[in-house]
């Protein structure tokens, strides 16, 4: 933890909060906003009645034990869990007032505007520039000088370039893991979202590759919306504004354990002061 | 010197040199018993073609591959021209029906039929097919499209068809099985459809394994003899037409000659049988390049 506290540019202290409220970004402004959002996996009920407003512009973490539904919460923001057949949705789930689990919404186009990247990097078996080809490609760009123009823009927003530009063409997968996971970053924001969900993107990761990531989400930041599932609490202090935290407890309707907000504000307050035991627990790492 | 430093050499504290005894010993007995297998193993192999290519080799030649088949038993001359024709076009043609069917029928299966009622039939379908005899397919096939339509080659394809669609249907879907979870959630979460996941990345992550099963398919389906004995009848000349009657095939070729009692007969079945392991490798290679060309990079 200290030494990815030494190779961090000073970009972000604890609580970096200057972009919450703005001229140009009002507080109010909402990406997301979560209502009670319960989610079942069969007659499980794996999260609980999770309620988080997601601002524009703005990194907000969620963090939490394993098992919490941290990871699950996020998936239901790019309706990724309907990847898994038994898993079922209560509550709502507004992104920029449009209900996300509304029939006639279709979950690919959800995820055009909503990328996400993963814990493990997952490039494509396929060269560096198609990897970051891939998505503008499926949108239906194929004239080449725009795709290079997509390719070389994403790849300069996601700090790759310069060490990629002379093998654009060589596997993706020859690449350092630090690497594999910028160049996801850059297929993602090659389609041009609104918003980029990071599901634990530093795991896999040494700590000079994560200070990398960490640097590229301040500066895709002031473009994109971020949310971020982290394990790392220095992480989430580091780098968000604001910080959902999240624990599992004992369900009531079996002997399971099931994931429950406890509590969601400013990252400063989180880690200073925050208004739950359960969350001062967890953040000073007496978590019992 | 350096004598009284070796003097002085403090006894170690611990002991890090190797136990001898059983260990050692239970470690070189299993290692001699795999090298043991891999010969026995090693034996068979050599043998079928070492002697394929011995005794093949006595008439093997350019006018032997080309020549029709000789009229009578015993005469030296003769060739397996024929053969070869009906081997490439009965295999092709069935090559054509089986593997659009098995490849499409197993990303169905895979891909979209889950545990449905359908798709569980059809899987069941599938492990019952490949337990199906090859003579019993070749009957089938002989009473249902042979006597009736008098299409010898069709009828031959159709039989060999019905054999590799269940090895292709099967090796595929495991394939499919095989292409990372990750692989699939990266493709999506850039508002990839599905269908278009799967054709961009599911199948080309699994085709190298897909290009296998379907050689392993095409491989088993060109050296049956069974399910072409009732089907394709006993031609003499050179028939690249599937659509019309009699036609023959290396394998019908080897079992006619090897029932014969004339030498001449006899050399040219190990004949048409190095001809026919040479078809397979020959297809094997050009497989391997396929798939390496198609394949997404490594």
């Amino acid at each position: 933890m200290d030494s990815q506290n030494q190779v961090r540019r000073p970009v972000a202290g604890i609580g970096n909060t200057e972009a919450v409220a703005t001229p140009e970004r009002p507080a109010g402004d909402l990406m997301f906003d979560i209502r009670d959002l319960s989610v079942f996996y069969g007659a499980f009920r794996a999260v609980r009645e999770v309620t988080i407003p997601i601002r524009r512009n703005e990194i907000t973490a969620f963090i939490g034990p394993s098992g919490c539904g941290k990871s699950t919460v996020l998936r239901c923001l790019n309706r990724m869990n309907d990847l898994v057949s038994s898993a079922r949705v209560e509550g709502t789930v507004l992104y920029q007032g449009i209900d996300l689990y509304e029939p006639d919404v279709s979950a690919t186009e959800v995820r055009r505007h909503i990328g996400m990247v993963f814990q493990k990097p997952n490039p494509f078996p396929k060269s560096i520039y198609d990897n970051v080809a891939f998505g503008p490609r499926v949108n239906g760009t194929k004239r080449k000088a725009e795709l290079d123009e997509i390719v070389e823009q994403s790849l300069r927003g996601a700090a790759l370039w310069d060490e990629v530009k002379d093998r654009l063409r060589s596997s993706a997968l020859g690449m350092s893991g630090g690497q594999q996971q910028r160049l996801c970053i850059a297929r993602t924001i090659a389609v041009k979202p609104d918003v980029v969900l990071m599901d634990e993107p530093c795991s896999a990761l040494d700590p000079i590759a994560t200070g990398k990531v960490e640097d590229l989400m301040q500066e895709l930041r002031t473009e994109y919306t971020i949310v971020i599932v982290t394990h790392n609490m220095q992480q989430a202090a580091r780098v968000s504004n604001r910080t959902a935290f999240f624990t599992a407890e004992v369900s009531t309707e079996g002997d399971r354990r099931t994931g429950v907000l406890v509590e969601f504000d400013d990252t400063q307050k989180i880690f200073s002061n925050p208004a739950d035991q359960r969350t001062e627990n967890y953040v000073t790492g007496r978590f019992g | 010197m350096s004598a009284t430093i070796d003097l002085v050499r403090p006894t170690p504290a611990v002991d890090l040199t190797a136990r001898g005894g059983w260990r050692t010993l239970k470690n070189r007995i299993a290692t001699g018993l795999l090298v043991l297998s891999f010969l026995v193993v090693l034996v068979p192999l050599v043998l079928v073609i070492g002697t394929v290519i011995v005794k093949g080799a006595k008439v093997m030649g350019l006018e032997f591959l080309t020549s029709p088949i000789a009229a009578t038993e015993q005469r030296a001359k003769g060739g397996i021209g024929p053969a070869i024709a009906g081997t490439l076009v009965i295999t092709g043609f069935a090559t054509l029906l089986a593997v659009p069917l098995g490849l499409l029928g197993a990303i169905y299966l895979h891909e979209y039929g889950g545990t449905r009622p359908l798709a569980k039939a059809v899987r069941f379908m599938a492990t019952v097919m490949t337990g199906v005899p090859s003579v019993v397919m070749g009957l089938f096939v002989y009473v249902l499209w042979t006597l009736r339509f008098k299409q010898a080659g069709v009828g031959g394809s159709l039989a060999l068809a019905c054999l590799m669609l269940p090895i292709i249907i099967r090796t595929t879907e495991e394939m499919l099985k095989l292409v990372p979870r990750e692989l699939r959630e990266g493709a999506l979460a850039l508002g990839t459809t599905k269908s278009r996941t799967i054709l961009t990345v599911v199948v080309p992550a699994a085709l190298p394994g897909i290009v296998s099963g379907v050689l392993l398919a095409v491989a088993r389906a060109a050296g049956e003899t069974a399910p072409l004995l009732f089907t394709i009848g006993a031609a003499r000349q050179v028939n690249w037409n599937v659509f019309s009657e009699a036609n023959t095939a290396l394998p019908s070729q080897i079992y006619a000659n090897a029932n014969s009692a004339f030498g001449t007969a006899q050399n040219r079945g190990w004949g048409a049988a190095l001809a026919l392991v040479g078809i397979a490798f020959v297809f094997t290679i050009f497989a391997r390049v396929v798939s390496a060309r198609f394949s997404l990079k490594r």
